[in-house]
């Protein structure tokens, strides 16, 4: 019996910015319901390869989402399917309330009520900081509350695969790992997430997988369990 | 269970900020129908700007792109029914509808390529779309009169009930500002018009949750030019006369400091704009040589100390008062 295709498949993506090749021919896969963590150090290429991803950036090379490519697809056509990005520094829309940006978030649920509220309700339930803020502008809210709608919002869009971009970047520790510890949660359901961080030890303690990226391309792939046992790594990303 | 209301994302309640330029506006309106005639043209003048702006302000409020050519689908409109009405004996309203019909089919074809460009290089492509209307508008005499211009325009009229006198004009024009308005307040809160306000805000963003940007902005400035169109229109029948000078880059510079000083971004900003431009300049008459330079000073004084216009100043205000 042939085995489902992963979730995500990038085979040799690449993306420029200018004459600058930022993500050179990268390939890696994410399989269903798991979650992989791609690191590096800045300028690695890692948010380059989401923004290629999701067409934000233009690249070459495929993408296949469930076996399908949809290396062409337009960037909300591929939101349509169920890839949603939470972009570093969250994206939010700064002059509406916490309300306005999760129902936006839902826009793919096009007029459906039924189907707004109860995905709402599901947002709530995860961030119920969220719904005691629902009024408020979100431009005036905690860094942490920020992206935990900057989350909640992408939930809002039902997603197959959640794909963030350093969530944890200048929150508190705690607020960090609470928030972490959120997509743990949201992994352990089923849902299929790729996650780029910096902070490795609390993404590591999640993911399966980790790719290491270095200049633009995969350095190292390996189960995310043996990180430690790699002298250089773990001396870069565990301390 | 959910409150059937948490996705409503109606203002709750009204302030008095908001209630405040109605009622001045009605005041402005009783005004005009007990004055004479004068009173009436410059008020005709800002509602046929505020029609004009709250297409505008769609485009470039709600949805944060920049158009420095509105005037182009104005100039359109406004010969569109001219030619129209004089030279094939079409029913005004009948021309209306038709100009706005090929105003939104020019502002599709000549969008789809321009709002490829974003910021400055938009902001250039939509002025030049003015500047090439203006020198066909000179140049093709036998379509447009060049600088001639057109001259017995009839006033509006639908059917056997013709708006004969300026008044009965002015009130034609305020029906079709109301349902300009109307519209812009429906779009607005509608799931189109909140994807608008995310484009403004975000595109990438916008783009990520789902929303077809290019398709959107593309739809938004065929709005835009759809009110452009109509308050040309409506200027064509309510002077009787047009010119290649009324559409020039004049009607961007005024159209943008009405968007401005109202409040870009809210449904009575262009109207509060439109009203406070058109009629500021003639509460100055006093000061005679000075008028222009009293104008002026007034205008900056307004938009240094409310940036976010009119409205955000009453809104501000209104804040205050409450705590």
């Amino acid at each position: 019996m042939a085995s489902a295709p992963p979730l995500l498949e990038l085979r040799d993506l690449s993306a420029s910015y200018g004459h600058v090749q930022a993500l050179k021919p990268t390939s890696l896969t994410v399989a269903e319901g798991e979650l992989v963590t791609i690191l590096g150090p800045n300028g690695a290429g890692k948010s380059t390869l989401l923004r290629a991803v999701t067409r934000l950036t233009p690249g070459t090379g495929q993408i296949l989402f469930q076996g399908r490519d949809v290396s062409r697809l337009a960037t909300h056509r591929l939101s349509e399917l169920g890839i949603i990005m939470v972009q570093e520094g969250r994206g939010l829309f700064s002059q509406m309330t916490v309300r306005e940006n999760l129902i936006l978030g839902g826009y793919n649920a096009g007029g459906d009520r039924v189907l707004l509220e109860a995905r709402l309700q599901q947002v709530f339930d995860l961030f119920p900081r969220l719904k005691e803020r629902v009024d408020q502008l979100s431009s005036s809210m905690s860094g942490g509350e920020q992206q935990m709608l900057a989350i909640g919002r992408a939930l809002m869009a039902g997603p197959k695969l959640l794909m963030l971009d350093e969530p944890s970047l200048g929150l508190a520790p705690r607020v960090a790992a609470e928030i972490i510890a959120t997509l743990g949660e949201l992994n352990c359901s089923g849902l299929g997430i790729l996650l780029v961080e910096q902070k490795a030890p609390l993404a590591l303690r999640l993911a399966k997988r980790v790719y290491v990226l270095s200049l633009g391309r995969v350095a190292v792939e390996l189960p995310a369990n043996e990180i430690g046992s790699h002298h250089d790594l773990a001396r870069y990303y565990l301390h | 269970m959910t409150s059937p209301d948490i996705i409503s994302t109606k203002a709750p309640g009204l302030a008095w900020a908001r209630i405040l330029p109605a009622v001045l506006g009605l005041g402005v309106l009783v005004y005009a129908f007990t004055s004479n005639g004068y009173v009436v043209t410059v008020v005709g003048f800002a509602a046929i700007y505020g029609l004009l702006c709250t297409g505008l302000n769609f485009f470039m409020g709600f949805t944060g792109q920049a158009s420095f050519g509105q005037n182009a689908f104005a100039a359109l409109g406004s010969y569109g029914s001219a030619i129209l009405c004089t030279d094939y004996n079409v029913e005004p309203v009948l021309a209306l509808v038709m100009t706005m019909v090929f105003s939104g089919l020019v502002a599709l074809v000549v969008g789809y390529p321009t709002l490829r460009l974003r910021g400055h290089y938009l902001a250039m492509a939509t002025f030049a779309l003015g500047l090439i209307t203006y020198e066909i508008s000179v140049e093709w005499t036998d379509l447009t009169q060049g600088y001639m211009g057109y001259s017995g325009i009839p006033p509006l009229s639908l059917g056997p009930f013709q708006a004969q006198t300026d008044k009965q004009q002015l009130a034609v024009i305020l029906v079709v500002l109301a349902l300009g308005v109307l519209a812009a307040v429906r779009l607005r809160g509608s799931r189109f018009g909140r994807a608008c306000r995310a484009i403004a805000g975000s595109e990438a963003a916008a783009g990520a949750l789902g929303i077809p940007v290019a398709r959107y902005k593309l739809i938004s400035f065929v709005i835009a030019a759809v009110y452009a169109s109509a308050a040309g229109s409506l200027f064509a029948h309510f002077v009787g006369f047009i010119s290649p000078e009324v559409f020039g880059t004049t009607m961007v510079v005024q159209s943008f400091t009405m968007l401005y000083l109202g409040g870009i971004g809210t449904i009575a900003g262009p109207l509060i704009g439109a009203v406070v431009v058109s009629v500021l300049p003639e509460l100055m008459r006093g000061l005679k040589d000075y008028q222009n330079i009293g104008y002026l000073v007034l205008l900056l004084a307004i938009l240094i100390y409310a940036p976010k216009g009119v409205v955000g100043l009453l809104d501000s205000l209104s804040g205050k008062w409450r705590r």
